[in-house]
């Protein structure tokens, strides 16, 4: 399985992130943020940082650079895009997941470790997590507070998109809307989320719950290939 | 010159020079400075970029060891750790610039400090911080600590470098002048370590990264080497402004140029900017550099030259580049969004010239502004007056205010937890981000941070330490406990101290006294790390740091980096689990003074600090090392601020598992309890490891003793021994002489004392 992980000139977690993607098993490579396409991979992973400075509002420039469009297409054409918080930020801006991201109701950058529960063992991003199970990993940013009307929120959760929350004992760390940490977009295929899966991928680290999500991440997207190629 | 021209004084001593050394530049030059030398002289000349009263001094210190690649002069220390790799690290202030403005002197601070590692060629890896400010309960510390948190946060979370430790301490003398110290460590391959040099006439020299503006005009020498007065905040617009966007471009710009071997020198530009850039890269070389002053890349029209030449603003890097290379580079450079412009050339003559409009503006031998810059031997006095007034209120016979006779330990444990010195920096560390790059294994609150290197087996420990307490009584004592101290932190995870760095925070050179502070504390420096067997790879020294209240503590800020063979072994402080033997390594001795016990009680105890055991000290780092490869450690913990029983407390609350314990009291319970003595670490290991412990620590010559049991929820400390007597009759009947507390309770003490002493309460 290949994997693009784009670089803006900003993004400081892109090498945490093709090293853990390497560890889950897959071919990683980096997508800078000037190409024009996404050169045929099966998974885009937009990463954290402060894609181009983050001065305005955090991923307000990063949609409009030339590899956003390019991961625009693979995600209409059922391609697999996960963001991860400034990644959500930018997915979030480019209008390719539900919501807006603002700052968090502590008014501080935070880091800290949380807990996620799985709300839906169903999607490709959680078919393969222990049922049950609370992930452990950190967050850090500034502007994390999930935000969407209460109508809209509402037809979210019903439609399944809300992937996950944030789970006691730690609890909600930025005021966002119902909890929620993590969604998806319609499709099931295009995810935003605000904690770093990344960076609990090894049990040295602190966690490896975070390659729990990375693997079945692989996993359902290599289900949904199969699928095609049945078609 | 706008600014010199509504002064009357000669045009000098405007800019900061004394009559002296305008005789000095005249030798030099065999003739007199013009305007725009005088302002290059000015800044180089300073206190900050000259260390013309400490050089002397700091070539004292002990610098060479086996495995030190680079060493003071570089811009970072460099220590090999094996496999082909190295380690960079150093330690700056930026106290100044953030007592005029918090946010952005602190994020300064930090930008400042990850090029001086970048610049050798090696990525950085993690920051730590080392904060001092005024009473807590003031509004004014308040703002400081809370600008100065924001803007290392702001900067450090933004360029993707973990904040992963460092120090907090109040002490009302940083009122008026807080310590911003930052530390920061790269990694990188041996074979890319890059020099600040300009070698190759012919060469270019490139500058590349932010355009050049206005901002931090004369900041070297306006803020960092004058003292604070009611003019300050006029001063504001020296304080630079920091782009952590930018920094991140050029670190990934730099370490590219680097890895591709496109430059032949880097130097990056901080204080007295383009000047200092070219003038200390030729000067190693023992070249000479042609300045383009035109080609400089302006942020702002109408510039004078002397604005341009002496301009501090940030994120601006100096690329000595083989003409063959300069498409590459430039490449690189546009490639990373970073405008890029040949601004000069390397010459055989030695000299830093500087060309503007065709004209020959300056012409200065580049030695003159750095290897042969004035140089000082300040007079040096010790104190006539030794020991520190009393503070208001306090008993006036010393000692009697000391809760000794009928002290409730429990009561007095619980108040050191809360105490803002002593507390959770959890309301600090969660505005840091700590885990970026993936390499974080233990971080924030412990007393040293431990990194894993991907691909290898081994692990890097980091820490930062100062004793300005302890130096108010004895500045040789207080820097010779902080290397101790700092060196201890780093070998309780079982790692093997590879070098000291330091920053040196203190007074007005030219007063004796405050110099003697200076003197007293290089000397400390420098027998401590030869009794440890440590070199010192590098430093930083801020003068100046005093106001119109006074002059701050004595702070000898040290930082040391170690190596673990392998991260897996790694020994944390926290206890591991219940059943395990608790034993006290080391001897206790007498001396509270500088304590937090002492600062607690509100009073100078007479009976002085505790003495030092260098040699012991250095016992103590070899046994921890060897224990930690034996597998004998479950867990361990250095015994320093609030003694005895608040590490005891931090092993538990991070463990959440209590401890049964007898503590043998020598000469009083306050001593025992809550003596900050050096030389002891808490360490608990499996009862069948017991005997082992014991003679390994006995082949060391190290005192080992049991002092009891993991067990339980609670903290229970007996007293025993004669000096035990006593205590438990004057506080009535039925009370046991014994520190007995639930650790939930520990922990609620220690996790709100900072918040509620800033005021932040949820």
């Amino acid at each position: 399985m290949k994997v693009g992980v784009v670089v803006f000139p900003g993004s400081n977690c892109d090498r945490d992130t093709l090293h853990a993607a390497r560890l889950a098993g897959t071919e990683a490579e980096p997508l800078w943020h000037e190409t024009p396409d996404v050169r045929g991979v099966d998974l885009v992973v937009l990463p954290g940082g402060f894609a181009y400075g983050d001065y305005l509002r955090a991923g307000v420039l990063a949609r409009f650079s030339p590899i956003m469009a390019a991961v625009r297409d693979h995600a209409q054409s059922g391609g697999f895009v996960l963001g991860i918080c400034n990644g959500f930020q930018v997915l979030a801006e480019a209008g390719l997941v539900p919501g807006a991201l603002r700052r968090n109701s502590t008014l501080r950058f935070e880091h800290r470790w949380v807990r996620l529960s799985v709300e839906r063992g169903d999607s490709p991003y959680t078919r393969g997590l222990p049922p049950g199970r609370t992930l452990r990993m950190p967050i850090a940013h500034g502007e994390g507070n999930y935000y969407l009307p209460e109508g809209e929120l509402d037809a979210l959760e019903s439609r399944g998109g809300v992937l996950f929350r944030y789970a006691p004992p730690e609890g909600n760390p930025n005021g966002s809307a119902r909890d929620i940490a993590g969604v998806c977009d319609t499709g099931g295929r295009v995810c935003g989320l605000m904690p770093h899966p990344e960076r609990a991928s090894e049990a040295l680290l602190g966690s490896d719950d975070g390659m729990l999500l990375l693997r079945s991440l692989v996993e359902g997207v290599a289900i949904a290939g199969r699928a095609v190629a049945a078609a | 010159m706008s600014v010199v021209a509504e002064i009357a004084t000669p045009l000098h001593r405007a800019l900061g020079l004394t009559d002296e050394e305008l005789d000095a530049i005249h030798d030099r030059l065999g003739r007199d400075p013009n305007d725009l030398e005088l302002a290059m002289f000015a800044v180089m000349w300073s206190e900050h970029c000259s260390y013309k009263s400490s050089r002397r001094y700091l070539e004292t210190l002990p610098t060479s060891g086996d495995d030190v690649v680079a060493g003071p002069g570089e811009n970072a220390g460099v220590v090999a750790i094996g496999e082909g790799l190295a380690v960079a690290f150093k330690l700056e202030s930026h106290n100044h610039p953030s007592a005029v403005e918090p946010y952005q002197g602190a994020a300064t601070g930090v930008g400042g400090i990850l090029r001086d590692i970048f610049t050798m060629g090696a990525r950085p890896i993690a920051i730590l911080d080392a904060l001092k400010f005024g009473d807590p309960s003031q509004a004014r510390s308040r703002g400081l600590v809370k600008g100065v948190v924001r803007g290392v946060g702001g900067y450090g979370n933004c360029v993707g470098v973990p904040t992963i430790g460092g120090e907090l301490v109040f002490d009302p003398s940083y009122g008026d002048n807080p310590l911003v110290n930052v530390m920061a460590v790269g990694l990188l391959e041996e074979r890319h370590l890059t020099r600040a040099a300009a070698p190759g006439p012919g060469n270019h020299v490139v500058l590349f990264g932010s355009a050049t503006g206005r901002d931090g005009i004369g900041g070297a020498s306006v803020l960092a080497s004058a003292t604070f007065d009611e003019t300050s905040a006029a001063k504001r617009p020296s304080v630079q402004v920091g782009d952590p966007f930018a920094e991140k471009l050029l670190i990934e710009a730099s370490l590219e140029l680097i890895a591709r071997g496109l430059v032949e020198g880097l130097q990056d530009l901080g204080a007295a900017g383009i000047t200092c850039a070219v003038s200390e890269t030729a000067d190693r070389a023992g070249t000479g550099i042609r300045v383009d002053l035109d080609a400089v890349p302006r942020r702002e029209a109408g510039m004078a030259p002397f604005e341009v030449m002496i301009s501090e603003s940030q994120e601006r890097m100096c690329a000595i580049v083989a003409p063959r290379w300069l498409d590459a580079v430039l490449e690189v450079c546009a490639r990373w969004g970073l405008p890029a412009a040949v601004i000069g050339e390397v010459t055989d003559h030695g000299r830093i010239e500087v060309v503007g409009a065709g004209e020959v503006l300056a012409s200065i031998p580049a030695a003159a502004l750095t290897s042969d810059a004035i140089a000082f031997d300040r007079p040096a006095r010790p104190p006539t007056k030794t020991r520190a007034a009393p503070a208001p209120g306090a008993p006036s016979e010393p000692g009697e205010g000391l809760p000794e006779r009928g002290m409730d330990p429990g009561a007095v444990l619980l108040a050191l937890l809360g105490d803002a010195n002593l507390g959770s920096r959890g309301w600090v560390t969660t505005q840091y981000d700590e885990t970026v790059g993936t390499d974080t294994v233990e971080a924030g609150e412990r007393a040293a941070a431990v990194l894993r290197i991907k691909g290898s087996p081994k692990g890097l420990v980091a820490a930062t330490d100062a004793q300005a307490a302890v130096a108010a009584h004895d500045p040789w004592l207080g820097a010779a406990m902080a290397v101790s101290e700092c060196a201890r932190n780093v070998a309780i995870t079982g790692a093997r101290p590879l070098g000291v760095t330091n920053c040196l925070n203190f007074g007005d050179p030219t007063d004796p006294e405050a110099f003697w502070r200076f003197t007293e504390s290089v000397r400390g420096l420098g027998d401590a790390c030869r009794a440890l067997g440590l070199p010192v790879t590098g430093g930083n020294v801020s003068f100046y740091n005093a106001s119109p209240s006074g002059e701050i503590l004595p702070t000898a800020q040290i930082g040391v980096v170690g190596l673990l063979e392998d991260v897996e072994q790694r020994v944390a402080p926290a206890f591991r689990r219940a059943g395990d033997v608790v034993v006290l390594v080391g001897e206790t001795s007498p001396g509270l003074a500088g304590s937090a016990y002492a600062a607690l009680a509100g009073t100078a105890p007479d009976d002085g600090p505790p003495a030092l055991d260098l040699s012991r000290e250095a016992a103590l780092l070899h046994w921890l090392a060897a224990a930690a490869r034996e597998g004998l450690l479950a867990s361990a913990q250095d015994v320093s601020g609030g003694g005895l029983a608040v590490a005891l407390a931090e092993s538990s609350i991070w463990s959440g598992l209590g401890a049964r314990l007898q503590v043998g009291v020598g000469s009083t319970p306050s001593v025992d309890l809550f003596g900050e003595s050096p030389g002891r670490v808490i360490v608990s290991t499996e009862p069948a490891l017991w005997e082992r412990l014991a003679g390994s620590a006995a082949a060391h010559g190290l005192p080992i003793r049991r002092i009891g049991l993991v067990d339980g929820e609670r903290l229970i400390i007996e007293l025993v021994g004669e000096g035990a007597t006593g205590a438990a009759e004057e506080r009535g009947a039925g009370v046991a002489d014994a520190l007995d507390v639930a650790v939930r309770d520990l922990a609620h003490a220690w996790r709100s004392a900072l918040p509620r002493a800033l005021g932040e309460e949820a």
